[in-house]
Parts: C-alpha cells; sequence; structure tokens
C-alpha cells in the first residue's frame, strides 16, 4: 500500500458522457495489504461506473464487516456508503431499495460474511431478487482476524498456518443459481478485462445480480497449498465465454460466428454478448449452469465469466407492487389520510 | 347462602375450549354491554397453542369507567371440563356458575357459597343444528342469548351486533339470531331472571371506540408516515402489522395506478427486519418493525448501530412475559432494561409508554417524529394486555395541520448553497443533533460513509481517542436534548397535600387509577406520576423529591423501571418500595391497594402517648 495519493492527473483525461473523469468516480485511499484482490475488483467497480457514465450520487454502496467490507470507502468518493453489522448487509440494502427505487445499489461482501455469518440474510435476498449487484469478495478467509479459514476454503485447501481444511467448501454461486438469482457471474480479481463487462451487466441487470469474485488474499491465504491463492487460481480458470457488454444506443460492433455467442438484451436496452467456449452452457438454464459449475469442479478447475441471467425477472418492488414513485419521495397529503377519514374508523369501531 | 348483588359492577369470565369459535361470541357479549353504554374492559386470556387448550375471557363492567383488572370472579360461564375444577374454585363468594347440564356436573365440585346455573347447551345445538361444526360454533352463542336474560341484556342490541357483523349474509343473520333466541328462551323459561348481577343501560361510554392497542398502533403508523415496514411474526405484535397491512390496502392505494404507496416485507428473522427498517429510514423513509422481547434481543446489535451511526427507526415492542420464550401469550412490562440499553457499549434509547391505545396510536405517530428529529431509534413499550385486548378509548384524533416534524435534513437546494464542507457530524446547532443527508440529493456535496465504526465529524473513519470522546460525548448531549423533546410524566395530585406518591405507567394505568381512587375514599391522599417516555424529564426527581413515601407499580419481578431511576435519576433505591405483579395477567387494583395499605401499616410508628392511651 502507499499512504499518498498522486493528486497530479493527466491534462487531457478522458471524460464520459456526463462530463466525469475516472477520478470523480473513485474514493479514499485503500488501507488494504499491498497486492490485496479487493483492490483490484474496486478498480473494476470504477472503471465499470466511468463507462457506464453512472452519476455518482444515483449509487449507494453497501457492505457489512471485514476486509471486503471495507472497501466501498475506496470507490466512488462521491457516493453514500453504507458499512453496516457483520453479515447483515443485504437486509439494509433491501430496506434502502424498498424506501429509493430509483437509486443504483452496489454491495459488497466477503465469504465470511456472506457464507458464514450472513448466509441466512444472503439467500433471502437472492429469493427476493432485490434490484442491486452483490459482489463477494472471495478470498476463503477471514483475513482481517488474521486468516482463519471460511466457508467458502476448499476441504483440504490450506492457508498460512498450513492446517488443511477439513470442511465442505460452500460454494455461493451454486446457491444464489437454486434459489433464484436471476444473474449470476463469477469472476477474478486478477482478470480485469473480464471482470469489467461482468459488473457493468450486473449493474444494469435488474434483479439481484450476483457476482462472485475469487481475490486472493495475499498475507493469509497466498501460499502454494490454498486454492484462493494467485498461482493456483491462474492455473486453474476456465472460462464460460469472453464477456462483452453494450451499452444502450451503442451499436453492436464486436461480430461473432452464429452458433457460437448470444446477445442478451437488459431491461435497459444494453447488451450482454457473450461468446462461449463451452457450447454445453445454456445462458438461459440454471440447470446448465449448476451442471456446468460441478462438471469443471470436478476436472480441478474454477468457471469463471456468466454463468446465468434471466433478463425478464421481476423484481422485489415488482413482485409486491409498490408505487414506481420511490417511498422515500412521498409526500405527506400522500402519506396521512386525515381526520374525516379517521371519523369514519372510529364509527366503524363503536 | 349471599348472593352477590350488583348493577352494571362485574367481572364475568368465559372458560372456552381454543379453537372452537368462543372468542366471537364473548367479543359480541362486551360489545353489547358496550352498545348499552356500560364501560367494558374485555381481556382474552389464551393459549401459546391453536386448538384444544384452555381459554378464558374476562369481561369487566364498571359504571364509573374503571377499566383495569379488579381482581376476583363473580360470575362463571365454563365451557370447558379441563378447567372446571380451577374455574369454580376461582369464583367469589356469592357469585355465579353458569355450565352445560347436557352432562351432569361432577358432584365432587359443587360449592354452597355459589348458584350454579345448568344450561343443556350442546343438547340444545343437537336439536337445532343438524351440522356438526353449526352445533360447536353455536354453542357459543346459545350461552350469549342465555346471559341476555340473566343479566338483562337488550335483546335488539344482541340481534343489532349480528346484523352488523354478518352484513349482507342473511343466513348467517338467522342462524345467529336463532341461537340468540334459544338461549335466552332456555333462561327465560327455567331460571329465575334475572340474577343478583345484571346490567341497565347508561350513557356512561360517551364517543368512546372499542379498540385494541395494536390496531390503534397500526394507525398511529400510517397517520405517522411510515412506508417501509418490516418484521417477523412473533405473539403479541403481529397483529400490529396486520393492521398495517389491512388499514394500507384501504388507505394507501395509488388511486390511478393501483400500486401500493407502502411496502410490507416479512422477513426471514428479527435481525433482518430491523435491517430493512434501517435502511429504509436511512434512505429517507419512514419505517418500522414491530416485535416482542425475543424480537428485541434479536434486534440489539443493529440498535446499537442506529443508535451510534444516529439513523432514526421506530420499533413497537408489545412486551410479553420473558425471559426467553416465557409465556409468549401473557402479558408483561419486562422489556424495559433490555430497551432501554439494548446493545453491547455505552447505549441509550428512546422509550415511549402508552397507557391506553389512544396513545398507542398517538404515540406511534410520535415516535416517527422524535425518531427523524433525533436521530435514533425510538421504541414504543406497549404489552400484550393493550395490544391484543380491545378497551375503551376516545375516538382517535388527527390535526390535519400537524406537519411531520422530519429533522434535520440537507436537501439539494441547501447543500448546493453550502461553501462549508459538510460534516455528518458535526454538532452545528449546539443541540448534539447533527445534520444528514438522503442518498442522492446532491451530485458532488453531501455524500458520506455510514458506520458503525468510531469517526471524526466528517464521517471519517479514525481510531483517535479524542475524536472518539467528542462523538460519544455530542450523543449524550442529544440525550438531553431528548429529554425536553419526550412527553413529560403526567402528574395527578390528590386534591389535599399528600405524603405518599406512588409511580407507574403503561397499562398499570387503570388499576392504579381505581386503586388511588379507592384510597382517596379511604382516606389516604395519594399523588400519582405517570411515567410516558424515558429519558425522564425534571418532574420526575420533582415528584420524587416532595414526597416521603413512594411506591412504584409494575408488572415484572425485578422492578425494572426503579433500577431505571435509580441509575438515570442518581435516586436511592430505599425511597422507591416496588408493587410487582408478573404473573402474566394484568395487574388488579385490588392488589395495588392492598399491597400500599400493607406497606403502611407495617411502617406505621405510633406515637408512644398515643399508643399507651390505647391499652
Amino acid at each position: 500500500m502507499t499512504y499518498l495519493r498522486p493528486s497530479f492527473r493527466h491534462p487531457e483525461q478522458p471524460i464520459n458522457e456526463l462530463g466525469f473523469t475516472r477520478k470523480d468516480y473513485e474514493g479514499a485511499l485503500s488501507t488494504l495489504c499491498a497486492g490485496c484482490g479487493h483492490d483490484s475488483i474496486s478498480a473494476a467497480i470504477v472503471q465499470a461506473c466511468f463507462e457506464l457514465s453512472i452519476a455518482p450520487h444515483k449509487v449507494a454502496k453497501l457492505s457489512g464487516i471485514g476486509c471486503s467490507s471495507k472497501t466501498p470507502t475506496y470507490f466512488l468518493g462521491n457516493s453514500h456508503g453504507f458499512n453496516s453489522v457483520h453479515g447483515r448487509m443485504p437486509s439494509v440494502a433491501t430496506g434502502a431499495n424498498l424506501a429509493n427505487r430509483d437509486l443504483i445499489y452496489v454491495g459488497v461482501s466477503g465469504d465470511g460474511d456472506s457464507a458464514s455469518i450472513g448466509m441466512g440474510q444472503f439467500t433471502h435476498a437472492v429469493r427476493r431478487n432485490v434490484n442491486m449487484m452483490y459482489v463477494v469478495e472471495n478470498n476463503g478467509c477471514y483475513g482481517l482476524t488474521k486468516g482463519q479459514d471460511s466457508a467458502t476454503a476448499d476441504v483440504g485447501s490450506a492457508s498460512k498456518k498450513g492446517e488443511p481444511n477439513p470442511f465442505e467448501a460452500i460454494d455461493l454461486a451454486s446457491i444464489a443459481l437454486q434459489l433464484g438469482a436471476s444473474f449470476v457471474a463469477r469472476s477474478f480479481s486478477g482478470d480485469r478485462e473480464q471482470l469489467v463487462p461482468l459488473i457493468k451487466a450486473a449493474i444494469s441487470h435488474r434483479g439481484f445480480a450476483f457476482i462472485d469474485v475469487i481475490s486472493p488474499c495475499v498475507t493469509f491465504n497466498n501460499n502454494p497449498a490454498s486454492t484462493k491463492g494467485y498461482e493456483y487460481v491462474r492455473d486453474h480458470l476456465a472460462a464460460t465465454g469472453t464477456v462483452d457488454y453494450v451499452p444502450f444506443k451503442q451499436e453492436i460492433s464486436t461480430s461473432y460466428a452464429e452458433g457460437e455467442s448470444k446477445a442478451v438484451t437488459l431491461h435497459d436496452g444494453s447488451v450482454v454478448q457473450l461468446r462461449k467456449a463451452d457450447p454445453e452452457l445454456d445462458l438461459n438454464s440454471r440447470r446448465s449452469a449448476l451442471r456446468l459449475i460441478k462438471d469443471y469442479r470436478a476436472k480441478e478447475q474454477i468457471l469463471t465469466g456468466l454463468l446465468y441471467m434471466d433478463e425478464d425477472s421481476q423484481d422485489l418492488h415488482e413482485i409486491i407492487g409498490t408505487s414506481k414513485t420511490p417511498l422515500q419521495a412521498l409526500t405527506e397529503a400522500e402519506l396521512c389520510p386525515g381526520q374525516k377519514v379517521l371519523d369514519k374508523l372510529n364509527d366503524s369501531l363503536r | 347462602m349471599k348472593r352477590i348483588e350488583a348493577v352494571n359492577d362485574f367481572v364475568i369470565k368465559f372458560a372456552n375450549v381454543n379453537g372452537t369459535g368462543s372468542a366471537s361470541a364473548n367479543n359480541m357479549f362486551a360489545k353489547a354491554l358496550f352498545r348499552m353504554g356500560l364501560p367494558v374492559s374485555p381481556k382474552n386470556i389464551f393459549p401459546s397453542n391453536i386448538q384444544g387448550l384452555p381459554t378464558w375471557f374476562e369481561v369487566r363492567v364498571n359504571e364509573k369507567g374503571f377499566l383495569g383488572r379488579r381482581g376476583g370472579i363473580d360470575m362463571m360461564v365454563c365451557m370447558n371440563p379441563q378447567s372446571m375444577a380451577k374455574d369454580i374454585k376461582e369464583l367469589e363468594s356469592g357469585g355465579y356458575f353458569l355450565y352445560d347440564s347436557s352432562k351432569p356436573l361432577d358432584l365432587r365440585l359443587l360449592r354452597s357459597d355459589i348458584t350454579f346455573i345448568g344450561i343443556p347447551l350442546r343438547d340444545l345445538c343437537r336439536r337445532e343444528f343438524s351440522d356438526p361444526r353449526q352445533q360447536q360454533l353455536f354453542r357459543n352463542v346459545v350461552y350469549v342469548g342465555a346471559l341476555a336474560a340473566l343479566l338483562d341484556i337488550e335483546f335488539d342490541v344482541l340481534t343489532g351486533l349480528v346484523a352488523d357483523q354478518f352484513q349482507g349474509k342473511e343466513k348467517l343473520i338467522t342462524s345467529n339470531v336463532r341461537a340468540l333466541e334459544l338461549g335466552y328462551h332456555y333462561a327465560a323459561e327455567n331460571i329465575d331472571c334475572p340474577l343478583g348481577i345484571r346490567v341497565e343501560r347508561r350513557d356512561a361510554v360517551g364517543d368512546a371506540i372499542l379498540i385494541d392497542g395494536n390496531t390503534a398502533s397500526a394507525l398511529g403508523a400510517i397517520y405517522g408516515g411510515a412506508s417501509v415496514a418490516a418484521w417477523y411474526p412473533i405473539t403479541p405484535s403481529t397483529s400490529v402489522v396486520d393492521g398495517f397491512d389491512k388499514y394500507c390496502k384501504r388507505l394507501r392505494i395509488d388511486p390511478a395506478s393501483g400500486n401500493k404507496n407502502y411496502a410490507i416485507v416479512q422477513a426471514e428473522d428479527e435481525l433482518a427486519a430491523i435491517g430493512m427498517v434501517i435502511g429504509a429510514s436511512w434512505n429517507g423513509a419512514r419505517a418500522f418493525t414491530a416485535t416482542s422481547g425475543p424480537g428485541i434481543s434479536l434486534m440489539s446489535e443493529f440498535l446499537g448501530l442506529a443508535y451510534f451511526a444516529e439513523i432514526p427507526c421506530v420499533l413497537i415492542n408489545v412486551q410479553r412475559a420473558g425471559p426467553s420464550t416465557g409465556m409468549p401469550t401473557r402479558t408483561q412490562q419486562s422489556d424495559v432494561m433490555a430497551c432501554a440499553y439494548a446493545s453491547h457499549g455505552d447505549t441509550k434509547h428512546v422509550l415511549l409508554f402508552p397507557a391506553t391505545a389512544q396513545e398507542c396510536f398517538s404515540m406511534t405517530a410520535e415516535a416517527f417524529d422524535l425518531a427523524e428529529e433525533l436521530q435514533t431509534p425510538v421504541i414504543v413499550m406497549s404489552d400484550l394486555d393493550l395490544g391484543m385486548n380491545d378497551s375503551m378509548s376516545p375516538p382517535l384524533s388527527w390535526d390535519d395541520q400537524r406537519e411531520y416534524r422530519r429533522g434535520k435534513v440537507y436537501s439539494g437546494e441547501q447543500l448546493e448553497a453550502m461553501s462549508e464542507r459538510f460534516g455528518r457530524y458535526l454538532d452545528t446547532d449546539g443541540d448534539g443533533i447533527p445534520y444528514r443527508t438522503y442518498p442522492g440529493a446532491h451530485p458532488e456535496k453531501g455524500a458520506f460513509f455510514t458506520r458503525g465504526t468510531s469517526r471524526d465529524e466528517y464521517a471519517v473513519y479514525t481510531e483517535d481517542s479524542a475524536q472518539y470522546e467528542l462523538n460519544m460525548q455530542r450523543l449524550l448531549k442529544k440525550w438531553q436534548t431528548a429529554s425536553a423533546k419526550v412527553p413529560c410524566a403526567e402528574v395527578c395530585n390528590a386534591s389535599g397535600a399528600a405524603d405518599v406518591g406512588v409511580i407507574y405507567y403503561g397499562t398499570s394505568h387503570e388499576a392504579a387509577r381505581e386503586a388511588v381512587d379507592s384510597l382517596s375514599r379511604a382516606g389516604i391522599a395519594v399523588d400519582t406520576l405517570r411515567l410516558k417516555a424515558f429519558p425522564f424529564d425534571d418532574g420526575v426527581v420533582a415528584f420524587i423529591d416532595s414526597h416521603k413515601q413512594l411506591f412504584i407499580i409494575e408488572q415484572n419481578r425485578d422492578a425494572q423501571m426503579r433500577s431505571l431511576i435509580v441509575n438515570e435519576c442518581l435516586v436511592s433505591p430505599r425511597r422507591l418500595v416496588p408493587i410487582l405483579n408478573y404473573g402474566g395477567m394484568p395487574i388488579t387494583a385490588r392488589q395495588i391497594e392492598s399491597d400500599i395499605c400493607r406497606h403502611l401499616d407495617e411502617n406505621k410508628v405510633q406515637p408512644l402517648r398515643a399508643a399507651k392511651e390505647t391499652v
């Protein structure tokens, strides 16, 4: 890590459609360990938001507790953030989303935060299809308390302390698929080319968009015996394909050969173009995604990329039928029925 | 045998089996008396079970308008063989025992000092109705009909209630009226009617309504502008959200689109429920949850976050008997300490103590203003007795001129005009309450990071002791500000100078009022102080300082409010004599009166000379 961030920027740095530079999407200086995978994810979020031309103040960032949950401080400094309690970010995000459906919600969590203490809240946010991007920065260990195994650590994987983990791993992507998440992807913090378009697609997706990002802990879980270290992950990666994200109004210029690619138009008109590496993958089939995850795992490979999406899913607001006006913007006249109504009510109670 | 004789002043208790449809018949009975202009207070004493266990319904009629439990039962309507022995024992001497004489009474249970009234309810219903389910259900209506004859209830009032309840369902009206007539005629022809206890029409209820506290709280949330409710089912609070749902469906649907101007989410647990409330409140909506003791325990971590990060939120805690699962369908005021200091670290929370259904309405609405003004959790401390029982209440009222007090929130325009840096936790006004902003308010200004960790005045993480202490001190200053904003304790002075002061809160109100009235008629002048909120206002200490003999009435074992007063007001615990009721049934006027008298007698110091004179 560095303690100083140079204020100097290239005088002709690019600006996006809204006139913002990339700097407008940055946050405070990271205090994570040098080389931490999480910082790459923060950078990918910055890049995705800049390229999507999102107004920074229209984003709300939420997190739980842990190294990953610290990161919302390090990106989107002009957005409101909420560092809540351990494992409870999903409920806070759900409430925030209920109050104002017009903001973009970015939830950042870790494997300890989501697969252990917050497993219950994670699963219920999935099944409610809360409209948000939910990123798990997955390093297989508890970094902030010095490297204990987490519930996503693979059986037999050993952290720096050297004890192999004896317990079965929880695969959050598989769980999200089973519980009805409408967008599921997996990526690697070291693969920004894959991660940035996935983040863009997740933000544009309407509904719960889950990305499990394997993000090595350089301090406690980056040794040769770990299956979440840089070396292991790089050697065992397989991708569902190459993902391109094409914003609404922008012409699709990439051309793929017939039969190899699939273009999915999202609710906001943008397009996700997947160039499939595995012809078996059916992007709209949970079964296909679950099977492929298992198949690759059997080959000791980690399948990354876009795994599943349902571009027509209904989010929580649509399911429960709330007003199009954000609830927090309703006026007193819309909220309070007044004395006349109360008179009638009183009459009915005599 | 001396039979109890009383007009418009008695207690009747119904002993039923739960799941047999008795509740609606018993409610009809209570409402009939109410419509005859008589103050009534029905109390449902039910098991934590759906079908087959004993359940009771106690109705007090009192022309003078005392609505608390008096203590003692004058008449028992016993429909449950399981509980009959106990029910007979419970009756006052000279009382009346109505039972189903289709089966002979166990002679071992007979008491010579009470009047047994047998009505063959099962046989009457078997003869009249062919459907077994109807035979069961209408047995309850038949005894209400019999009570009309036995107690002089106007029959028209009962048929009017049936007509109101089953509006548009002619068949049901006819069969219910038929059942009422069956009971009425049987009693009139076979029993010497009316009994020694009976009712007479009066004009003693004015424009009052009959409403349960939970429904009143739900309406308070609607009128208070709540648009997000997140909750987890738990007795006895569930009907708060049920009520909110029911009335929102009528009052909060956007007429143009048919969409809901509210959201209700049944959360996966209480932790998630309060998390959603905090998230919604942080984002500028008024949000609440309703829960009971076990839920408060689960919500405690989040309450600490809301206190420390200064996020408004409203909780309605309908208290039940603890600890742990305790007696989940019985009442207590035993979450006082758990709520006042919920969560680890130094925390304090604003509590409101409604004593009536009307206050459930007004205090719930007020809670939203206070929570946003103070940017902190506010807990409305109701209880099962208040929340789930109908009680006579003045009509609900709302001042249409009233505006929501949304507290210190910088709008986008205000942020635009600001030249200085926005500091989320800056004490700009010197009252300990900083300014907040909603997400999305302004493109470049006003964003901040909400966190449960220590931070400086600009919401930036810090581990600096001085900054931490500054913040904790400001929170104390805010607490001072809160004590001037919450409702003041209500003092009610005796006509003459009184040495005795009685402190109470919540649902002890009615029984305390009655006991004090009774004491004053016995020549013991008593001043009372009803606590309405925590933090305490200055009036509480003033009241304590100005009385020689002080009692505090509570419905818990450990005198929790006394501990809170001792701790917060630096009063010696010796000064507050607790009068406690914690068996799960609402406190009675008789208990309060006798406990006070006993204590005063025990401590009476007779002057030596006077003592000699009596020898």
